[in-house]
């Protein structure tokens, strides 16, 4: 139909060779300090004998989520432990816990400016559409070529995927503070600061949780996609399970990915209720 | 008496071009128009009032009156697009953002909601002590101010309750007490009591006088009931679109309406609840003095057609009352003589009221009352003033002052 083909896929391949051999030292000092933190992350938790950290986590889910969330949490963890696939499960807690910690460095800032600036706003949003709407593998490839196989690119494409939901949600619990509660602020003489930090976040806190709640979420959903590039974790059992057809070890990974999904999701939801209520 | 606040000529318009609806505005075009031809919402307009120190001033109004954007005009949470506010002889239209801050923290109680706008996240406590935790006031004093303030709007023991647990009337508590913890002047409240059922309502409106009465800030008060405002309100503005119609005391307005508009807007109100025996009394117009002789009282009453005379001493203490039949018996039994002395048994003592006291009182007395008009007298039973049957009905029947002033002392 078109004489010409317009060479997208040129002008990205070219963007991405440009950044590698322009900025390939940030790139791997940012792999250095990534790695690091998942690394200790993980050597931490690893240290510590199983039993104890189940019983910690089983603890702290007691303490926020009520004690039949903890007796599953129990239940769930020995299992784990029992089926052998500890040591992945806790490079997955690891490599999620670390994404999150990313994205909640990046996302809050970037969200209270969203919710402070219109015209920011209305750049961001179809930054955000794009990339919760772009297939997850297609991050796989620049993240690979930026920082090469295993558990740095799996932390970064997992980062760039949960990242929009508390974006959007940090944005949308400050815009919905009722307009009342910032007149009242201003009345009194609140400082811009004083606002954000006794008002406004505070009173989105049950939204800016639920981002962060999402964002977990779609980061533990990377978890297999991530083990393709090498990133570890129960990722590469479930992957292994599909590259060999063994039904049985497949559905033993996957089931402790679905137990930590349940579990991170009950903690974090928690996180959400306000004292109010209690 | 002080003038806290002075508001010259404001106003405010909101849209991108407020020049071009003020030019209109100018040439005599209405809010409507403007609305249509420039798209530009008029809220206030040219609008200019004192409020005194220590009053309750009361911004009365239907919804789109503009009474709450007046309010939000004062403390600049609307900026005003024209006109001066004079606070404690400041203009604080010309204030930067720092100097507005440090105004509203020294010169505002914050704000009042009418849907409380408290924090949820915050105890009652927290809550109260939120203006002076913006002002960087430390821990230990601002939670014994705040405690104090508890204590004064009786929330006593909710003190660390969270406001989902409490009752609307008690949460409106806790914005009222976080205002009067600030030490500053000037409360604005924006219909801080409609959300609340009526029985609470009037019950907040009682305390809110109660407390007045101790605290003695300068109050602006914004409502839609002209119940409230007349119950509460020293003086009350009532407002229509964006300007406002007349200032006045609960009184002045209902006996004396400047518009058509005041006028349709106070036909329904319990007159009997507001008008008072001093707002609906008349100047007595003849007297009669100890001295007279039954013959001169006569002539008094004849000549103003008069069914009977109060009588007072020189200093107008009130004596008692003359009916003029029983004059004109007692004169008809002693025709035959050249001298007829005044006889005291024709002196009636009338029914007497103060001048404070409510229609509904004055009616009480009316209907107990025998003979006579009522007599209006002060504490040390001066006269005051008399009050006939025609100047209840009247009143009642919101007449114009003329008319009630047309109206003799016709009783008996």
């Amino acid at each position: 139909m078109f004489p010409f083909r317009i060479p997208i896929k040129d002008w990205v391949s070219a963007a991405v060779d440009y950044l590698v051999s322009e900025f390939g030292p940030v790139f791997d000092g940012f792999s250095a300090f990534i790695y690091f933190l998942v690394n200790n992350l993980k050597d931490g938790m690893l240290l510590m004998h199983p039993i104890i950290l189940i019983v910690l986590i089983a603890a702290l889910t007691w303490k926020l989520a009520g004690w039949q969330m903890s007796i599953f949490a129990l239940v769930g963890l020995l299992i784990t432990e029992n089926i052998g696939l500890w040591e992945p499960f806790v490079e997955t807690l690891a490599l999620v816990l670390t994404a999150e910690i990313l994205v909640m460095v990046v996302g809050l800032p970037l969200g209270i400016y969203a919710a402070r600036s219109d015209r920011f706003n209305s750049i961001i949003r179809p930054v955000l559409d794009f990339m919760q709407t772009m297939p997850a593998f297609v991050y796989l490839i620049p993240a690979v070529m930026f920082f090469g196989l295993g558990l740095v690119p799996g932390v970064v494409a997992t980062f760039v995927f949960a990242l929009p939901p508390l974006i959007r949600l940090t944005n949308l619990g400050i815009r919905q503070v009722p307009h009342e509660l910032i007149e009242a602020a201003d009345a009194f003489g609140a400082t811009p600061m004083q606002k954000l930090l006794k008002v406004q976040v505070p009173v989105a806190k049950p939204t800016i949780m639920a981002g962060v709640n999402q964002s977990i979420m779609l980061g533990l959903s990377m978890v297999v996609i991530a083990a393709m590039i090498g990133a570890g974790g129960v990722g590469t059992n479930v992957l292994r399970g599909i590259q060999r057809l063994q039904v049985g070890e497949g559905f033993e990974a996957g089931l402790v990915v679905v137990i930590l999904a349940i579990i991170l999701d009950r903690l974090t939801a928690s996180f959400g209720k306000t004292k109010q209520t209690g | 008496m002080k003038e806290k606040i002075v508001v010259k000529n404001l106003t405010k318009i909101f849209g991108n071009q407020p020049g071009k609806a003020l030019e209109a505005l100018k040439k005599g075009k209405s809010k409507a128009d403007i609305l249509n031809d420039h798209k530009q919402v008029v809220g206030v307009y040219d609008v200019s009032f004192d409020v005194h120190e220590k009053e309750i001033f009361v911004l009365m109004g239907l919804s789109g009156s503009g009474k709450s954007t007046l309010e939000r005009l004062l403390n600049r949470l609307h900026e005003p697009t024209a006109g001066e506010i004079i606070i404690d002889g400041k203009d604080i239209t010309k204030l930067n953002t720092n100097d507005l801050r440090e105004f509203r923290r020294k010169h505002f109680c914050g704000m009042v909601f009418q849907n409380f706008a408290i924090l949820p996240h915050r105890t009652v406590a927290e809550n109260v002590e939120f203006g002076l935790e913006l002002q960087g006031v430390d821990k230990d004093e601002r939670r014994e101010k705040a405690m104090k303030v508890i204590e004064q709007v009786g929330l006593t023991g909710n003190e660390n309750s969270y406001p989902s647990q409490l009752s609307g009337g008690m949460q409106q508590r806790v914005g009222l007490a976080r205002g009067l913890s600030v030490d500053a002047g000037i409360m604005l409240m924006d219909e801080a009591f409609s959300a609340l059922d009526p029985l609470i309502r009037r019950q907040m409106q009682d305390e809110l006088l109660e407390l007045q009465d101790k605290m003695q800030k300068t109050i602006i008060f914004v409502t839609h009931d002209l119940d409230e405002a007349f119950r509460i309100g020293d003086r009350i503005a009532i407002m229509k679109d964006g300007r406002i119609e007349q200032i006045g005391t609960a009184e002045e307005i209902i006996s004396k309406p400047a518009s058509d508009y005041v006028r349709a807007f106070v036909e329904d109100m319990n007159r009997a609840a507001v008008l008072t025996a001093g707002a609906i009394m008349q100047p007595t117009v003849e007297i009669a003095f100890p001295g007279d002789g039954p013959r001169t009282i006569l002539r008094k009453i004849r000549k103003n057609n008069l069914t009977g005379i109060l009588m007072t001493d020189t200093r107008r203490n009130l004596k008692g009352y003359i009916r003029a039949r029983e004059l004109v018996d007692y004169l008809n039994k002693h025709k035959e003589e050249e001298k007829v002395p005044f006889d005291n048994s024709l002196l009636h003592m009338p029914s007497t009221v103060t001048p404070d006291k409510s229609m509904t009182e004055v009616m009480n007395i009316y209907n107990n009352t025998e003979f006579g008009p009522i007599a209006v007298v002060d504490e040390d039973n001066r006269l005051q003033g008399v009050i006939a049957k025609g100047n209840i009905i009247s009143a009642l029947s919101q007449q114009d002052d003329e008319m009630i002033g047309q109206d003799k002392n016709e009783d008996d």
